[in-house]
C-alpha cells in the first residue's frame, strides 16, 4: 500500500518520470478537453437552443455569479482560471467512484502544484489590476510592521490550501481502503459517497479561496477609498 | 518526503495547459454564444417594442378611420332614405298624374265612343224615321215627303224675320256669290221652280241658285249665302229632341243620387 499515487512510476529517465499522479491528471484532462470540444462543437447563437447547450450555460453563469459574490466585479476575466480550478479537482475527485482510480489530488505534489499557481495567479492579477507599485504597496498596509505578517500570511495560506485539500482526498483514500479490508460490504459504499461530497466540497471549497484571495488583491485599494 | 519536485512541476504546467483549453474549448465559445443571444433577444425585444408601437399606432390608425367610415355611412345612409323619400314622393306624385291623364283620355275615349254609337243611333233612327214617314204619307195621303218638306222649308222660309233676311241679302251682295240650296234627296224640277220663286221673292235678289245634293244629311233642306244658312232638316229636329232626352236623363240621375245619399243616413243609429 502507496500514500500517494507519486510512488507508482511506470516511466523512468534520469530527472524525468511519468507516476500515476500525471498519467491520471493526462486522462482527466483529455476528458475535459474531448468532454468541452464535443460538447461546444454545435452552438448556436439563436433564441431556441438545445438542453445540453443551455446545462452548459448554466454551469458557466453559475461560475460568474458565484465569482461575483465573492468579491470579483469582472469575473469572465478571471473565468478561465478559477473555473479550471473547480472542474479538475471535481471531476478528478467525482472520479474515485471507478473502481482502482487514485485521484491526482490525493498526491500533495498535485494540490501543492494547484496552491503554488494561485499563489502566482494572485500576484499576477493584482499587479495587473493595479500595478507593480499599488500591489506591493499593499503589502504595507496598514502599517509597516505588518510588511512581515503580510508575507507570512501568503505562504501560510498557499500551504494551508495545498494540505487542506492533500488531507482531505488522501485521509478519503486511505479510509476507504482500510475500511475495504476491514469491512468490505456497506461501510466502504457510505464512505465512498460520503467521499464525493467531501471531494465536491473541496473543489468548492479551493476555488473560492482562490477567488477571494484573488478579489483581496484586486480590489484592496477600493475597499480603502470605500 | 511527500512532494515530488519533478510532479509538481509538472502537474503546475499541466493544469496551465488545462486552463488554456478549456478556456480554447469550453468557456470562451459559450461566452461567445451567450453574448450573441443576448445581444439577439435584446435585439429581438426591441424590434418587438417597434413593432408594438407600429401596431398601436395602426390600431389608433384604424380605429379613426372605421369611425370616420361609420360617420360617413351613417351620413350615406341618411342621405339614401332622404333621396328614397323624395324619389317615393315623386314617383307617387308621377303616378297619380299618370292615373289622371289615364283616365281622362279613358273618360274622353267613352266619351267619344258615346258620341259615335249616339250618332250611329240618331242616323238609323232618322232614317227609319223618314222612311216610315216617307211610307206613310205614300200611302195614306198620295203625297211624298219630299213635296212635303219642300213646301215646308218654303214656309219657313217664308217666316223668316225681316233682321235676318236683311243680313243674307247684305252678305250676298258683298260676295255676289249664288244662293245655294243643299238637299239631302234630288230635287224635281217643280221643287227647284218652287224653292227658287221662294228665294228670289223673300230676298229680292236676282241670282241663279244652285242646287246640291248633300248624302251626310239625313233629311230636309239648307239655304247657304255667303256662309250664313237657313236649315230645315230632321237634323235640327233630332238635336231638339235629344236635349230634351238629356235634361230629362240629367234630371233621373240627380234624383237617384239624393236618393242614395240619404239611404244610409236612414240605416245609421
Amino acid at each position: 500500500m502507496h500514500l500517494t499515487s507519486d510512488e507508482v512510476v511506470v516511466w523512468h529517465y534520469g530527472f524525468l518520470k511519468l507516476n500515476l499522479t500525471i498519467l491520471t491528471t493526462w486522462g482527466l484532462m483529455l476528458t475535459l478537453v474531448g468532454g468541452s470540444a464535443l460538447m461546444t462543437r454545435k452552438l448556436s447563437g439563436s433564441i431556441h437552443i438545445p438542453r445540453w447547450q443551455s446545462f452548459l450555460e448554466i454551469l458557466v453563469t453559475f461560475f460568474l455569479q458565484q465569482f461575483e459574490e465573492a468579491g470579483l466585479p469582472k469575473p469572465a476575466r478571471y473565468l478561465p482560471y478559477l473555473a479550471t480550478l473547480f472542474l479538475f479537482i471535481a471531476m478528478a475527485n467525482l472520479c474515485t467512484v471507478i473502481p482502482g482510480y487514485e485521484p491526482p489530488t490525493g498526491s500533495l505534489s498535485t494540490t501543492a502544484a494547484l496552491a503554488l499557481s494561485a499563489f502566482i495567479a494572485v500576484p499576477f492579477y493584482g499587479i495587473r489590476e493595479r500595478g507593480l507599485g499599488n500591489y506591493l504597496q499593499s503589502y504595507l498596509k496598514p502599517t509597516v510592521i505588518m510588511l512581515p505578517f503580510n508575507i507570512i500570511s501568503e505562504f501560510s495560506r498557499t500551504l494551508a490550501l495545498a494540505v487542506r485539500l492533500f488531507g482531505n482526498m488522501m485521509s478519503g483514500s486511505m479510509i476507504l481502503a482500510i475500511l475495504l479490508t476491514i469491512a468490505p460490504l456497506v461501510f466502504p459504499l457510505l464512505m465512498s459517497i460520503l467521499g464525493l461530497l467531501t471531494g465536491m466540497v473541496q473543489a468548492y471549497i479551493f476555488s473560492i479561496l482562490a477567488t477571494v484571495y484573488i478579489a483581496a488583491a484586486t480590489r484592496r485599494e477600493d475597499e480603502e477609498t470605500v | 518526503m511527500l512532494i515530488d519536485w519533478f510532479t509538481l512541476i509538472a502537474q503546475l504546467v499541466n493544469f496551465l495547459i488545462l486552463a488554456w483549453l478549456l478556456k480554447r474549448f469550453l468557456y470562451q465559445p459559450i461566452v461567445t454564444a451567450l453574448d450573441a443571444r443576448e445581444k439577439k433577444i435584446a435585439s429581438e425585444l426591441q424590434h418587438a417594442a417597434l413593432v408594438e408601437n407600429e401596431a398601436k399606432q395602426s390600431m389608433s390608425e384604424w380605429k379613426q378611420k372605421n369611425d370616420d367610415l361609420e360617420k360617413q355611412r351613417m351620413l350615406l345612409m341618411q342621405q339614401a332614405a332622404k333621396e328614397a323619400d323624395d324619389k317615393k314622393a315623386k314617383l307617387f306624385i308621377d303616378a297619380r298624374k299618370e292615373s289622371e291623364n289615364l283616365r281622362a283620355r279613358l273618360e274622353e275615349s267613352l266619351h267619344n265612343e258615346q258620341k259615335n254609337l249616339q250618332q250611329e243611333i240618331i242616323g238609323r233612327i232618322s232614317t227609319e224615321v223618314f222612311s216610315i214617314a216617307k211610307k206613310v204619307l205614300t200611302e195614306l195621303a198620295d203625297v211624298t215627303l219630299e213635296d212635303c218638306m219642300v213646301k215646308v222649308f218654303c214656309e219657313r222660309l217664308r217666316k223668316t224675320e225681316k233682321a235676318d233676311i236683311e243680313v243674307m241679302r247684305g252678305l250676298f251682295h258683298q260676295s255676289n256669290h249664288p244662293p245655294i240650296i243643299r238637299s239631302a234627296f234630288s230635287l224635281t224640277p217643280e221643287q227647284c221652280d218652287s224653292v227658287n220663286k221662294t228665294v228670289i221673292d223673300l230676298f229680292s235678289i236676282d241670282a241663279k241658285i244652285s242646287f246640291e245634293t248633300d248624302t251626310n244629311m239625313i233629311s230636309g233642306l239648307e239655304l247657304s249665302m255667303n256662309g250664313h244658312s237657313i236649315k230645315w232638316n230632321i237634323q235640327a229636329y233630332i238635336d231638339a229632341l235629344q236635349l230634351t232626352v238629356e235634361v230629362a236623363l240629367e234630371g233621373d240621375k240627380k234624383e237617384k243620387e239624393h236618393v242614395h245619399d240619404k239611404q244610409p243616413a236612414q240605416h245609421s243609429p
